[in-house]
């Protein structure tokens, strides 16, 4: 380690890591090159796109807009830990994850990452048993750019994964 | 029968791997590789004068720097003009790193290799490049002006001169009721996929062989462009297209500077090397579309039908021509739109500007010539009084007149026959969708609240499926799993799961076992690339005819084993029966594996084909004269011509006056692509198609100063639709099949962007009766435009206004 490293520990998606990264490393590209884990996407580098959005301690966060050194004791949650183990060796997808195939709200897939971690976040923390409106959906998913869709099935994806868990 | 599935809202394969975080996008790929990065020109048009790395070579974890002088052979050359056309009279092309001149802010300069991208664009920073600054030209009225010129040699600007005309325009005009001359303008966007461009290059040097990952829309051809480049043989060179997050267009250009540098150090340095593309570098050193100045002429009677239509377009081309000029004829041929014309002369002038080069954005041209026609449209019915729509249905090709010979030669050197549709049908629907009979109701209630409110329409033809051709090639494994393959690559477009439908559908086998790879030269060399929404009409079509090929050599194999007659057997559910009587049947996998005699029982299937598990015919060898072994077929498909889609579009905008915010209440869709393989797809994609066309109309423009210096090259300031941008959208559908091809289908990809302008700019101009003549508009330029006195009003709003007085 160079005094430009430092060692850090981080709970991602459940698991204690560890890595060594320069100090100047995104955490978007430690997340991806450092711990392989490429589900999170980089679409601008400047925090407006919104594709590389993960859960850092519980909020929505870009990772581009953050070094991988602020994570440190921190726990993320990205892509891949959205889907739950079904102790069978089978994953059960998050509800957000099912609501965006059945309602075809990802073309070319490279947003979606982005869009899925936020809007997980968006109905973890709300209270599902109150209708969601169009404008709480255009608030949740107005930070993120989408090249493909035209946002119509993302919505509809959203209301669709509200439903699912408000039933669960 | 549970296999047909053609036709079938079937939920998308490619989502599992894409909403679980497991796509493999380019910059997924190589997790070792090394990572190169570019020094870029900061100027717009200089000369280069020194280079000097000498800073840089500290840098630790440096490994290359290259610059022209370590090119060599055809790398050393320019790099290819794509589309070559005998209209293109001047093409340019750049070089793969600038060759003492450059001509856009982008440009690449120098290439660096470095153990990881911080370090590479460090030692990018330490590099100086001193240049010599020559005049800019910026826009395509500078261009055309030539005060100065991009390239020395070519002192009017004009790479091409592109003419098409179908009559004598200036008898027919001079004869003409009434006629009419406007000017208008259309800015740049650009496809702005969220993905940018990348090449990863792994060099195998006892094998003497590359495998190049890259993200793109041809990767057949990008293959051959490598190995032509780094003269290499063919089958030494392996491309394919992993997940790509999305393209528009941009990535069918093809091999960009990145494709061949990333490769040729790879080659050098016998390490894997990778490029990902940077937002800015996306914005500056990839490509835009659709800047035109339109000057058109229209002829016509009291009754609002043209006579005689003359255009000249002036189109910015950008710094270089390596897609030649495909642009400036899918405007001057879509123009036409779904209207009879009776004479049509289009010149379109292709200039050379200091800026990034334009080649297709999705719509590649259609979005400025439907822009064109529909304005004029508008134009003719403002000025006889008349109902724009009624204005439209009095020149509309009918229903009766298919197929339709405009006399025009389309992009594929083809001429523009229209295969069928249905024009008068579309705008019957479009009227009921979107309440164009209410709109003065609209208009009245918005005013009531403060606001104007205008609607508008447009309509469009879109010729899609260009030739030469797409193959495709489907086997059935003795696991009963049946491999698709097909040249052309997929960004986003579902093919896997279309094609996967069709071959379901044709063959008769659960589409679980179905399983499609797109854009891989290892399993199809030949291919020419996804653009033109041609990829479910050509390739679609070629994986139709070659599962029935399969499906006949099935029935063949299994009529011997069943002793029926091919023509009384069936395959449902991947079984082999014969009709009408169950339970004679033979699993589809059995086919498989005895479709290939065999010596070596590998497994247990492969038992059944052992050479003493089943008694031949002495006098036949095992595989019949002309026949080849294993179920499996190739064909292709390689149309006479285009199909052409079509639709129509409505916009009801309503403006506050206070803020003159552009509001988009409301957007209505006709869509007619033929028969549709996958509807769910289909309409995502108009979807997707309508917020690009609501961008292009409202928010995107490339905001190049007179230096050529692009000031909007980032999200924060280039400003693509977010959710709150887009409105709601309304469909509805007609279907005429093309006669054109086995599957009846035409393209539906670029369908939804094609309208958006000039339906909107209609929308506004009805709202605030002032003269759109440049799109897109903001707020700030629409405020401009009507407190400045000198701006036209339209004869409708004067109309309004007497009717509103009386």
């Amino acid at each position: 380690m160079t005094d430009t490293e430092r060692t850090i520990t981080v709970t991602v998606n459940g698991v204690p890591r560890e890595a060594t990264v320069p100090v100047r490393r995104l955490l978007s590209d430690a997340l991806r090159h450092d711990l392989g884990l490429t589900g999170t996407h980089v679409g601008c580098e400047h925090g407006v796109c919104g594709a590389c959005t993960v859960i850092v301690d519980g909020d929505p966060v870009r990772s581009c807009l953050m070094l991988a050194v602020q994570v440190d004791g921190s726990e993320v949650r990205t892509v891949e830990g959205l889907a739950r183990e079904d102790h069978q060796g089978g994953q059960v997808l998050h509800p957000v994850q099912e609501a965006f195939r059945e309602c075809h709200a990802l073309q070319c897939g490279f947003c979606t990452p982005g869009f899925l971690m936020t809007i997980a976040a968006g109905l973890e923390e709300r209270d599902n048993s109150v209708e969601l409106t169009e404008e709480d959906v255009d608030d949740m998913v107005g930070g993120n750019l989408c090249r493909c869709t035209g946002y119509a099935n993302i919505k509809k994806a959203v209301h669709h994964a509200a439903a699912a868990m408000r039933d669960a | 029968m549970t296999t047909k599935l053609f036709g079938e809202p079937v939920r998308r394969r490619e989502d599992q791997r894409l909403i679980t975080g497991k796509g493999r996008y380019l910059d997924d790929i190589g997790h070792t590789a090394l990572a190169a990065a570019f020094v870029r020109s900061p100027h717009a048009h200089a000369r280069i004068t020194d280079i000097d790395v000498d800073e840089a070579l500290d840098v630790e974890g440096l490994v290359a720097i290259y610059t022209y002088e370590d090119l060599t052979g055809p790398m050393a050359e320019p790099l290819p003009v794509l589309i070559p056309h005998p209209q293109l009279h001047a093409p340019r092309t750049g070089f793969p790193l600038a060759n003492g001149e450059v001509n856009h802010v982008g440009e690449p300069v120098v290439m660096v290799v470095a153990t990881d991208r911080y370090v590479a664009e460090d030692a990018c920073d330490r590099i100086v490049v001193s240049y010599e600054e020559l005049p800019v030209v910026v826009g395509v009225d500078a261009a055309r002006a030539a005060e100065h010129a991009v390239h020395e040699e070519i002192p009017d600007n004009v790479a091409a001169r592109h003419h098409q005309e179908t009559g004598d325009v200036e008898p027919a005009l001079a004869a003409a009721p009434r006629t009419l001359s406007f000017t208008q303008y259309i800015e740049r966007s650009a496809c702005m996929p969220m993905e940018g461009k990348g090449v990863h290059a792994k060099w195998d040097a006892d094998d003497s062989s590359l495998r190049v990952y890259t993200s793109t829309q041809a990767s057949t051809s990008v293959r051959a462009a490598i190995a032509a480049k780094l003269k290499l043989s063919l089958d030494k060179v392996e491309v394919i297209a992993p997940d790509v997050g999305g393209g528009f267009g941009v990535k069918i250009v093809h091999p960009w500077p990145e494709e061949l540098l990333v490769p040729l150090a790879a080659i050098n340095l016998g390490r894997e090397v990778k490029w990902a593309e940077d937002r800015r570098e996306h914005f500056i050193g990839s490509a835009h579309e659709r800047q035109q100045r339109q000057e058109i002429t229209v002829g016509y009677d009291d009754d609002g039908r043209i006579t005689a239509l003359d255009v000249h377009i002036w189109h910015d081309n950008g710094a270089y021509t390596p897609y030649g000029i495909i642009v400036p004829i899918v405007t001057a041929t879509q123009l036409v739109g779904p209207y009879a014309l009776p004479v049509y002369r289009v010149v379109v002038e292709s200039v050379f500007t200091n800026t990034v080069i334009v080649t297709p954005y999705r719509g590649a041209g259609r979005p400025q010539g439907c822009y064109a026609m529909e304005r004029t449209m508008d134009r003719i019915a403002d000025d006889l009084g008349l109902d724009r729509a009624v204005v439209r249905e009095r020149n509309l090709i009918q229903a009766d007149q298919f197929p339709y010979d405009h006399r025009l030669t389309f992009q594929d050197g083809r001429p523009v026959i229209y295969d069928s549709g249905d024009y008068p049908g579309l705008l019957d629907k479009l009227r009921t969708l979107v309440g164009w009979s209410e709109a003065e109701h609209l208009r009245a209630d918005a005013a009531e609240r403060g606001k104007l409110l205008g609607v508008g329409m447009a309509l469009y033809v879109e010729g899609t499926g260009p030739g030469p051709y797409e193959g495709g090639h489907v086997q059935v494994l003795g696991s009963g799993k049946v491999l698709v393959s097909t040249g052309l690559t997929s960004q986003g477009q579902g093919h896997e799961t279309a094609f996967a439908q069709i071959v379901a559908s044709e063959l008769g086998v659960p589409i679980e076992d179905v399983e499609v790879t797109t854009g891989d030269t290892r399993r199809f060399g030949y291919a020419v690339g996804t653009f033109a929404s041609r990829a479910a009409v050509m390739s679609g079509n070629a994986i139709a005819l070659a599962a029935r090929g399969v499906r006949e050599k099935a029935l063949r194999i299994a009529a011997d084993v069943l002793e029926a007659a091919p023509e009384d057997l069936e395959i449902d559910a991947g079984l082999v029966q014969v009709k009408g009587v169950p339970g004679t049947s033979i699993p589809l996998r059995t086919v498989a594996v005895l479709s290939n005699p065999l010596r070596y029982a590998f497994d247990e299937a492969a038992k059944q084909a052992t050479q003493f598990a089943k008694a031949g015919d002495d006098d036949k060898p095992p595989v019949a004269v002309g026949d080849a072994p294993g179920l499996e077929h190739r064909d292709y498909y390689s149309p006479i011509r285009s199909t052409f889609a079509s639709g129509a579009h409505a916009a009801i905008v309503e403006i506050d006056p206070a803020t003159w915010e552009i509001d988009v209440v409301k957007y209505a869709v006709v869509h007619d692509c033929g028969n549709v393989v996958n509807p769910m797809i289909v309409e995502g994609q108009v979807h997707g198609g309508v917020a690009q066309g609501v961008g292009g109309a409202l928010y995107e423009r490339m905001a190049y100063d007179a230096d050529g210096q692009l000031q909007n090259a980032s999200f924060m300031d280039f400003l693509m639709p977010y959710a709150s941008e887009v409105p709601n959208i309304d469909i509805d559908h007609q279907q005429t099949p093309s006669p054109l091809n086995p599957l009846g289908i035409k393209g539906a990809g670029e369908a939804g962007v094609i309208p958006g302008t000039a339906a909107i700019a209609s929308a506004i101009e009805d709202a605030v009766g002032r003269r759109i003549a440049s799109m897109p508009i903001s707020p700030t330029e629409l405020y401009d435009l009507v407190r400045d006195p000198s701006s036209e009003r339209t004869a409708t709003a004067a109309r309004r206004e007497a009717g509103a007085m009386a």
